[in-house]
This record gives C-alpha cells, sequence and structure tokens, in this order.
C-alpha cells in the first residue's frame, strides 16, 4: 500500500458527545437531589409514617401489625441471631446462582453447538423449570441425606433448589443471546474462514453477552427465592440455619416484629443482589450497547 | 492494460430452494486491474452474484473459473452494511481478518495501521463503531477489507444507505485509491452515475430472473480528471446505461 491520505469530509462527522462532569461531590449531591431519587424516598416516608400512625391511634396489637418504629427496634436488639441466619441464606444463594451461571452457560453453548443437544436436552430443561420447586423439595432433601453426611446435606439441598430455579433464564437467556448473531457478521467471518471456535469466542459469546446478563439480573433475585423457599420446606434448625427458618420460628412464637425484621434483610438482600448485578451490566456493556448508553435529551 | 482474467463466469445459474431462479446463464470475465460493475433494479440478483463469486453461496448451474488455485484467501468483501463488531474498537474492528488467520497483534499492528491511514481515520483507531457517522463506519468496513490486500475487492452497494453528499465524497475517495493501488474490484450498485463515475466496464442486468443485458466500457483512461463528473463524456455514458436499464426493465413495473 502506498500512503495517500484521504481525510473524512465534514458531512461525515463524529456524533459521539462526553457527557457534562463536574467533580464526584458535585454529581453526588446532583445525583441525590434528582427526582429519581426524591420522588421514591418521599413516597416511603409517607408510607412508613401513616403506618407507624395508624398502628398507634388504632391501639393494634405488635402480634397483629407492629409499627415501623418497633421492626427497626427489633432489628437491632435480634441483630445476633438474625444476622449469621442472613449469613447462611447468602451463602445458599452465591453458591446456587453461581452454579447456575456455570452451568446455564456451558450448556446453553453445547445447545447452540449441536442440534442434537439442543432436541434431547431442551424440553427436560424446561420441564425442571415447570416443576414447582416446594414440591420436589422434600425429595431432594431426602435423597441428599441418603447420599451425604448430615452436617452438609441440608446445605447442599437447599442450594441444589435454588439452583433448580436460577439456572433455567440463563440458560434461555444466553441461548437466544447466541442465536441472535447478526447475519452480515456470520458472512464476515464466513469469508475469513473462521474455525467455530474462533466465531464462538470472537462473534458469538460477545454477541450474546446483554442477553446473559439479562438472564443474570432475573436469576440472582430467583437464586435467593429459592433458597428460602427450600429452607422453609426444609424446616431444619441447628446451628447452620437460615434466615427462613427464623421467620418460621417468629411465627410459630408469634414474635411477629422479628419476622418483620427478617423479611426487612431478606429484602434488602435482594435488592442488593439484583443493584450489583446493574452495575455488572452497565460496567461490561458501558461502551457499546444500546441498553447501558446515556442519552442526552 | 494487458487481458489477465481474474476469473470468469460461465454460464452461472442460481436457483433457491423455493424454486426462485434469481440467475440464468451468467457469462463475464473480470481482469486484473479492472473495475467492473453491475447496475440493475432491486432483486434483480446483483448481490446474489457478489455472494456467489465469494462463495457465500452455492452454484446451481455452470462454474466459476479461477485463474489462480487459492481464490478464497485473496478476496475481500465490503457489505451493504458496515458490519462491524459493536463492542471492539476501529482498529479491533479492522484487525479482525488477521486476527482469525491466527497473526498476532504485533505483527498485524503496521498493516492496521497502514489500512487506518489509507482510508483516512488516522486518530479514530480506539473510537467505538457507535460513535461514528454511517460514512466513517463504511470506511472501517472498507479498511477491514483492505489489510489483507486482496487481490480481488467484492463491494455490495457500500454506500446504499448514506446520504449524497458522503456519498460523492466515499465514490471520489475510492475512485483516487483504486486508481493507485491498481485494484481488482467488482462493484453493485443501483445508481448508475456511481457506476460510471468509477469503472471501467458497466454491465447492465435484467430481473426475473438475472441476466446480463449490456455492456457498456467506459473508454475514460484512469487517472481520471478531477471534473469528470462534470464532463460531457460522462453524461453521454450515464445516458447510455439509463438506456440500456431501461430497456433491461421495460414491461417489468
Amino acid at each position: 500500500m502506498s500512503s495517500t491520505q484521504i481525510k473524512p469530509s465534514e458531512s461525515e462527522t463524529i456524533q459521539a458527545s462526553e457527557s457534562p462532569r463536574g467533580n464526584f461531590w458535585q454529581i453526588l449531591v446532583r445525583r441525590l437531589t434528582s427526582i429519581e431519587i426524591i420522588a421514591p424516598l418521599v413516597v416511603g416516608v409517607l408510607f412508613l409514617v401513616s403506618w407507624e400512625l395508624f398502628v398507634r391511634w388504632s391501639n393494634t396489637p405488635p402480634y397483629l401489625l407492629p409499627g415501623p418504629l418497633l421492626v427497626i427496634q427489633t432489628l437491632w436488639r435480634d441483630w445476633a441471631i438474625l444476622l449469621p441466619a442472613l449469613w447462611i441464606t447468602f451463602q445458599i444463594t452465591i453458591v446456587a446462582f453461581l452454579a447456575a451461571i456455570v452451568s446455564g452457560v456451558v450448556l446453553s453453548i453445547l445447545l447452540t453447538l449441536n442440534k442434537w443437544v439442543e432436541y434431547s436436552l431442551f424440553p427436560y430443561a424446561v420441564v425442571l423449570q415447570t416443576t414447582p420447586i416446594v414440591a420436589i423439595a422434600p425429595l431432594i432433601i431426602i435423597w441428599t441425606r441418603q447420599v451425604l453426611p448430615p452436617q452438609s446435606s441440608t446445605f447442599v439441598a437447599l442450594v441444589i433448589c435454588a439452583w433448580i430455579i436460577a439456572f433455567f433464564p440463563i440458560l434461555s437467556n444466553t441461548t437466544l443471546g447466541l442465536n441472535s448473531v447478526d447475519h452480515t457478521l456470520k458472512d464476515v467471518f464466513q469469508l475469513y474462514n473462521a474455525s467455530p471456535w474462533q466465531t464462538l469466542l470472537y462473534l458469538r459469546l460477545p454477541s450474546a453477552l446483554p442477553y446473559f446478563l439479562g438472564g443474570l439480573r432475573i436469576s440472582g433475585g430467583l437464586a435467593l427465592i429459592g433458597a428460602v423457599v427450600a429452607e422453609f420446606v426444609a424446616g431444619t434448625g441447628g446451628q447452620r440455619s437460615g434466615i427462613a427458618y427464623q421467620i418460621l420460628m417468629a411465627s410459630y412464637n408469634l414474635q411477629i416484629a422479628r419476622m418483620f425484621a427478617a423479611i426487612l434483610l431478606i429484602t434488602l438482600l435482594g435488592i442488593g443482589i439484583f443493584w450489583s448485578l446493574t452495575v455488572l451490566s452497565n460496567l461490561l456493556l458501558g461502551h457499546w450497547h444500546e441498553s447501558a448508553l446515556k442519552r442526552e435529551n | 492494460m494487458p487481458q489477465a482474467p481474474v476469473f470468469h463466469l460461465h454460464q452461472v445459474s442460481k436457483a433457491y430452494s423455493n424454486g426462485v431462479v434469481a440467475l440464468q446463464g451468467l457469462n463475464f470475465t473480470v481482469n486484473r486491474g479492472e473495475f467492473v460493475s453491475l447496475v440493475g433494479a432491486s432483486g434483480c440478483g446483483k448481490s446474489t452474484v457478489l455472494r456467489l463469486v465469494a462463495n457465500l453461496l452455492n452454484i446451481t448451474e455452470g462454474e466459476i473459473e479461477w485463474s489462480d488455485s487459492e481464490p478464497q484467501q485473496k478476496l475481500a468483501f465490503v457489505f451493504q452494511q458496515p458490519a462491524l463488531l459493536p463492542w471492539a474498537t476501529v482498529f479491533e474492528n479492522i484487525r479482525l481478518p488477521l486476527k482469525l488467520a491466527g497473526m498476532s497483534r504485533n505483527k498485524s499492528r503496521t498493516k492496521v495501521q497502514e489500512a487506518i491511514h489509507l482510508v483516512g481515520l488516522t486518530g479514530f483507531e480506539s473510537a467505538y463503531p457507535r460513535q461514528l457517522s454511517g460514512g466513517m463506519k463504511m470506511r472501517v468496513s472498507l479498511a477491514r477489507a483492505l489489510v489483507t490486500d486482496p487481490q480481488l475487492l467484492l463491494m455490495d452497494e457500500p454506500f446504499g444507505a448514506l446520504d449524497e453528499l458522503t456519498r460523492t465524497k466515499l465514490n471520489h475517495d475510492l475512485l483516487r485509491l483504486a486508481q493507485q493501488q491498481h485494484w481488482t474490484v467488482l462493484f453493485v450498485t443501483h445508481n448508475l452515475y456511481e457506476a460510471v463515475y468509477l469503472s471501467h466496464r458497466v454491465l447492465v442486468m435484467s430481473s426475473h430472473p438475472g441476466q446480463i443485458v449490456a455492456e457498456v466500457p467506459i473508454d475514460v483512461a484512469y487517472p481520471r480528471p478531477e471534473d469528470f463528473r462534470l464532463s460531457r463524456p460522462f453524461h453521454q455514458y450515464c445516458d447510455r446505461v439509463a438506456v440500456e436499464l431501461t430497456q433491461a426493465t421495460q414491461g417489468q413495473y
């Protein structure tokens, strides 16, 4: 090639625009005073205040409906019981979630590489998804007790239940993503004699990333729900009992305030999981995918 | 110009599995260093010709005779859409063919930089496709085709989606590069001005089924004068192609 250089014309101007930036504190203050933060905050505070007032004026006994202040007090007082329980549930959730990610991604790659695998396995993945976990949890618990020593069998059984629930959104979303590759890009790869492995690595997997991350956000929440539901069914006590067991015990003892405190903790954990997955998604897609781009109006 | 053929289509026909005959009995040759355009109405099978030559489609009847033994390794394709990887920078997009051929990042750097320089994208190496306008994306697509030093460049209405100003500018740049680099190009377009401006020969196609009905040689030697587009011969050639095109599509609308 010789070195002729040709400049793009004026009509081909670049369209990217940098978003206006201030320093860290300016951005923080602007964020915190934005309508997206203020509006839900006002609604939340109004709701809590009217709840508290209702409980006081109507003299509702705390074993029917405790006020939000009592819930906070209980949370503070029972911290030493609730937090370790939440930690157990969190561990179950994370292990099940990671297992769901690995198995979901590996299986979806196999499904797209080979039609035979897809035809023979996909229906059973659907069966696994549509069978209510509450119905099969007792079976899973019985079987793991047969196979594993008692100190670890409950944990494993709960992980399996949570994994069954969390697995399917990752499988179906990633499969959809792997099959949604731009046709012209496929032609480009064919033209340059790309191997199936190269096509997977450089084309299919990156194309599937936004879909996979969408599935991830659904699965994160489902893994937590799966863990809690399975704990309810298992109803196990002892050293390694999760937050759902605490809810169960509190309801037997009519400690409704503690129940509320435990539910509050689960909700916060769920929000935390969703939020971190959203941050991860924006980090990975920030510079290219439509879903993560900020536009100025 | 010495007439050394790059490839020759011999009685090539293409029928799709639903029975539609896209092309019937095509015969034509593209010579080394020659810029050949295929013009015709939308849906006449112009793009199908390119895809057959690139081996992205299978021929139903006839054959393509190559003078070279490994033609697949030496051709490049510029598609209607820029077809860039949205997650990769301009540099990485252009490097793709070399990466797929197993060339290391360090070895390919010079070649990629040369291609970027040639299409006028210096300074945009680390931009992402979404930051670029349609014309610049097309330049990236062109650079990706050039990076392998192809012996044959296949272009499928590459500027069809661009506005008139950008199209004119890119035509101008393409002509200058083709003249300097002595490229062999098979160019598909429905814009006859573009075809006359760029080509040594314009092949006119009819549709249903696609056949070549006329060949108009544009006897204005490379390098063409800067004001070729405004000259009398240019308009005479355009008129000739327009007449052939009208005859080719007669009774079909």
